[in-house]
């Protein structure tokens, strides 16, 4: 983990101080210290399992639930001593800094939740049946509060370790409504292991953590198959490459481009995530084209022209059956149309053409034009940005184009190196590029 | 489409499902009209819990909820249902209140909720699935039947061990007779052996199993103490885990949509005849499930099935007609070889990849010596999966997609005369059977 910055430290420093000056006060008399010896358990059982899902997800453990239960049962100062046994957890990763942080946020959450549930009226031990629906309510108030003292502290010790280097914004925290609203889900546990203490004990958790333990079996379910999709999406990807050595990458690049578009523009979240697939997959129906004529140099037939033209059609044939792809498959058809109804395969003109077909085009040409291929040597980027402008209006649509280029112009493009060739006769290489539109395809007259 | 499907298209509703599904529903119809007339009769008890629960099973049925494999499940519903039946008392701000309702009270109540609740969903033209809906009825029966009587007695109403220890029992028994009505209907359904779907059945619904039992226990306690707020609490945790599994079935079927969208490259490539690969895979799979092979390894047969061609990417033109059989034995292996690697990268499904790259090896070469095991005549050969393959692939290349039964018999017929040493002869036996099944049904 890099050094961390001053400030960051000074941060930390300051939300330990206060929660041990916070702690040190309360009230150390009747709390039921078994009660707390059993919960500080759970807690550091799994504070030692927890699983680290995408960065964004952050570590998801139930101690929570744990806490939440210890603000009920045994009030602010035996939360927060429950929260304190977050210190404890065995697990390898974090350093020393980040166990006292991530103890102290804990420990100040739980500290605040079970004040909150006090100020409501409520008293602290096992609910009893008078208590309900009250109780509901001073429960969720207090789970409210720890949820979004653990959001406040952590997005700011965040936000003083952001690695300025790091491009991609996927390291801010979206704390949308859709977390707070599961966090809750999972913070009701705490009600139920509270509500259950009375009768059954320390047998309460144990019960009520199954579920959890489940949900959290299934999301790390997910987090594999979603790795595994990746991997065979981008398997597609390479079976389409291998047929011309010198297009290595270029869908990868022309996915990223297209992000870069999409981002600009201001798209929203998951349509992003649909155009990057249908960057990664654009070119999938030229596996269609006979390499023969891919690789032949001088003109083609109106024959050779047309299998050419046809590829969008048949990369949607091979993508037609993933379901989420809806709107990425109307990219993939349409990437060739061009704005002035020339392109192919139906000839869409203007806003006919889906908003999707119209950024991949971008995209697409602007890489062809920057790689290196067999035919001629890459083109610098300020040449091929004049070239999209040239164009714009006619073959790319200009809102496009000039969302690319600003773009360029804040994050630059990252040109691929010219391939290292072996001899001629090992590898598969296409004469002509039917991407590059300063290249058309020759074709015959006909007859 | 599948077979089925196709046949559908030509019969009635209640000709094409299967008559184990047919005679499950009918078992929980006559247990539901019995149970029905004694509730009407006896004085029904505490309606308003009655109402609450049933609302419950309602909502949980209507948050259906679709598993890998074709399967369902209504996690709410079930561990509301189980919840009622093993109800003791029901907290209020007075007293609480013992829970007197029958057994047969909590048929009805459950039976009317999931009716209710599968409404909307045949409303939008979706199956009805009455199969699980019995399935689920019945095994809710089960554990009502068993606990009202004992929900009285003194034992249960004081010591909460050993209540707790029963109800656990009567919730993995729910659960297990849920498996085994499930695995009865699906064995009928594929043609597949019991026992062996009964542990795929088992093994797919533990996670949710477990969960679905423990909240129906925590159902039970909680009304004690919450009375019916039991019920709007409890349910947020379980609508959570509910939501983490349909995101995962989610991500696993656009996952396999996409290996079989992988798959189908070399078909739009022109190097393998159209329905040559979906052929294949599905022959294999019948063959598989005739020799009782797994659920999982039963997917990654059907995988490395579908992608056994995709070696042939490599090549810069495609074979004619995608025959194999015509080329050298070094390039099908380096096709093989190609594809397993393409394969790997992809992650796919674990062994698939071994599957794939072992597909041409014959049965028992008494030339070849393999490098791991110095030349022994007993050594073990391709894995199952891959000589199933190979021998769905011979036949299919002899075959096509003719459906004459006569083409199919010779088709057969050579690959038993060149069993001895290509094929295992368990294997062909195993096709032949399933290629003569199928030729009656085409009658």
């Amino acid at each position: 983990m890099a050094k961390l910055s001053w400030a960051a430290r000074l941060y930390i420093g300051v939300v330990a101080a206060v929660t041990a000056a916070l702690i040190v006060q309360g009230p150390f008399t009747g709390i039921a210290w078994p009660d707390v010896v059993v919960l500080g358990v759970i807690v550091v059982i799994f504070e030692s399992t927890a699983t680290v899902l995408r960065p964004k997800e952050l570590a998801w453990s139930p101690n929570s639930a744990a806490m939440l239960a210890a603000a009920i049962l045994l009030g602010p100062v035996g939360a927060a001593l429950v929260g304190a046994c977050t210190l404890f957890g065995l697990r390898r990763g974090p350093s020393l800094a980040q166990r006292i942080f991530n103890t102290a946020m804990f420990t100040l959450s739980a500290y605040l939740a079970g004040q909150v549930f006090l100020a409501l009226g409520e008293h602290t031990g096992p609910p009893d049946s008078g208590s309900y629906p009250l109780v509901i309510g001073a429960f969720t108030a207090a789970a409210l509060t720890h949820i979004i003292a653990n959001y406040g502290v952590l997005s700011g010790v965040l936000r003083l370790t952001r690695n300025p280097q790091a491009p991609d914004s996927h390291a801010r925290m979206g704390v949308s409504l859709r977390l707070i609203l599961s966090d809750l889900g999972y913070a009701a546990f705490g009600l139920l292991i509270a509500a259950l203490w009375g009768e059954l004990k320390a047998f309460s958790p144990v019960l009520v953590f199954v579920p959890l333990l489940v949900a959290r079996w299934a999301i790390a379910q997910f987090a594999e198959q979603q790795r595994a999709y990746e991997a065979t999406v981008s398997a597609l990807c390479q079976a389409v490459e291998t047929k011309d050595f010198y297009t290595r990458g270029h869908s990868e690049r022309v996915s990223r481009g297209s992000v870069m578009i999409a981002r600009e523009i201001g798209m929203r979240g998951e349509r992003v995530e649909a155009i990057r697939y249908a960057g990664m997959l654009h070119d999938v129906g030229k596996l269609g084209v006979p390499t023969k004529v891919l690789q032949k140099t001088g003109k083609l037939t109106e024959e050779e022209y047309a299998a050419i033209q046809l590829h969008p059609m048949r990369g949607l044939d091979i993508v037609r059956e993933i379901g989420f792809l809806d709107e990425a498959l109307a990219g993939i058809m349409h990437h060739h149309e061009r704005i002035d109804g020339r392109g192919y395969p139906m000839g869409l003109a203007g806003d006919e053409i889906p908003e999707f077909a119209r950024v991949l085009s971008v995209a697409d040409a602007f890489d062809s034009m920057t790689s290196t291929r067999s035919y001629r040597g890459a083109r610098p980027i300020h040449e091929a940005i004049a070239e999209l402008r040239k164009w714009s209006g006619t073959q790319f649509d200009p809102a496009f184009v000039d969302a690319f280029v600003a773009a360029i112009k804040r994050e630059g493009w990252q040109q691929p190196e010219a391939p290292a060739v072996p001899a001629e006769e090992l590898v598969s290489m296409d004469a002509q590029d039917h991407d590059d539109p300063t290249a058309p395809l020759r074709v015959t007259d006909g007859f | 489409m599948n077979e089925r499907t196709k046949h559908e298209l030509r019969r009635f509703p209640w000709q094409v499902q299967d008559s184990g599904q047919w005679l499950l529903v009918a078992a929980a119809g006559v247990l539901l009209v019995a149970s029905v007339t004694q509730t009407v009769d006896d004085d029904h008890r505490d309606a308003r819990v009655a109402v609450a629960f049933g609302v419950l099973i309602g909502f949980g049925e209507l948050l259906r909820l679709s598993l890998p494999d074709d399967r369902e499940s209504a996690p709410i519903a079930t561990a509301g249902a189980l919840g009622y039946a093993l109800l003791i008392r029901v907290g209020s701000a007075r007293l609480p209140q013992s829970a007197m309702h029958s057994a047969q009270q909590v048929v009805t109540v459950a039976a009317i909720g999931m009716i209710i609740g599968a409404v909307p969903h045949l409303a939008v033209g979706r199956p009805a699935r009455v199969g699980g809906m019995a399935a689920r009825l019945l095994a809710v029966a089960a554990v009502a039947f068993i606990f009202r009587p004992l929900a009285g007695t003194k034992v249960i109403d004081h010591y909460w061990g050993v209540a707790l220890a029963v109800m656990a029992s009567l919730v993995i028994l729910a659960l297990l007779v849920e498996a085994v009505l499930s695995a009865l209907m699906r064995a009928d359904e594929q043609r597949a052996r019991f026992w062996v779907t009964l542990v795929d059945e088992m093994r797919v619904q533990l996670p949710l199993g477990a969960a679905v039992g423990a909240s129906a226990l925590l159902i039970s306690f909680a009304s004690e103490v919450m009375g019916l707020w039991a019920l709007a609490v409890f349910t947020a945790p379980l609508l959570v885990t509910q939501v983490a599994f349909r995101r995962y079935s989610g991500i696993r079927a656009t996952y396999l949509q996409t290996v079989r969208a992988l798959a189908k490259v070399t078909e739009i490539g022109g190097y393998v005849e159209t329905g040559h690969s979906e052929r294949v895979s599905r022959l294999a799979v019948a063959i598989g499930r005739e020799l009782g092979i797994h659920e999982p390894e039963l997917l990654e047969l059907e995988y490395a099935a579908l992608m056994h061609d995709i070696g042939q990417l490599s090549l810069s033109d495609p074979i004619p007609g995608g025959a194999t059989v015509l080329v050298s034995r070094e390039d099908q292996d380096r096709i093989a070889e190609l594809g397993a690697e393409v394969i790997q990268q992809a992650k796919v499904l674990g062994s698939v990849a071994e599957i794939v790259r072992r597909q041409n090896e014959p049965y028992r070469d008494i030339d070849f010596v393999p490098n791991e095991q110095v030349g022994e005549a007993g050594s073990p050969g391709p894995p199952l999966s891959s000589r199933i393959i190979r021998a769905a692939n011979a036949f299919d290349d002899l075959v096509g997609g003719s459906f004459d039964p006569a083409r199919a018999t010779e088709a057969v017929h050579r690959l038993q005369l060149d069993t001895a040493s290509e094929f295992d002869p368990r294997v062909v036996e195993a096709l032949s059977r399933v290629v003569h099944r199928r030729s009656l049904i085409q009658l």
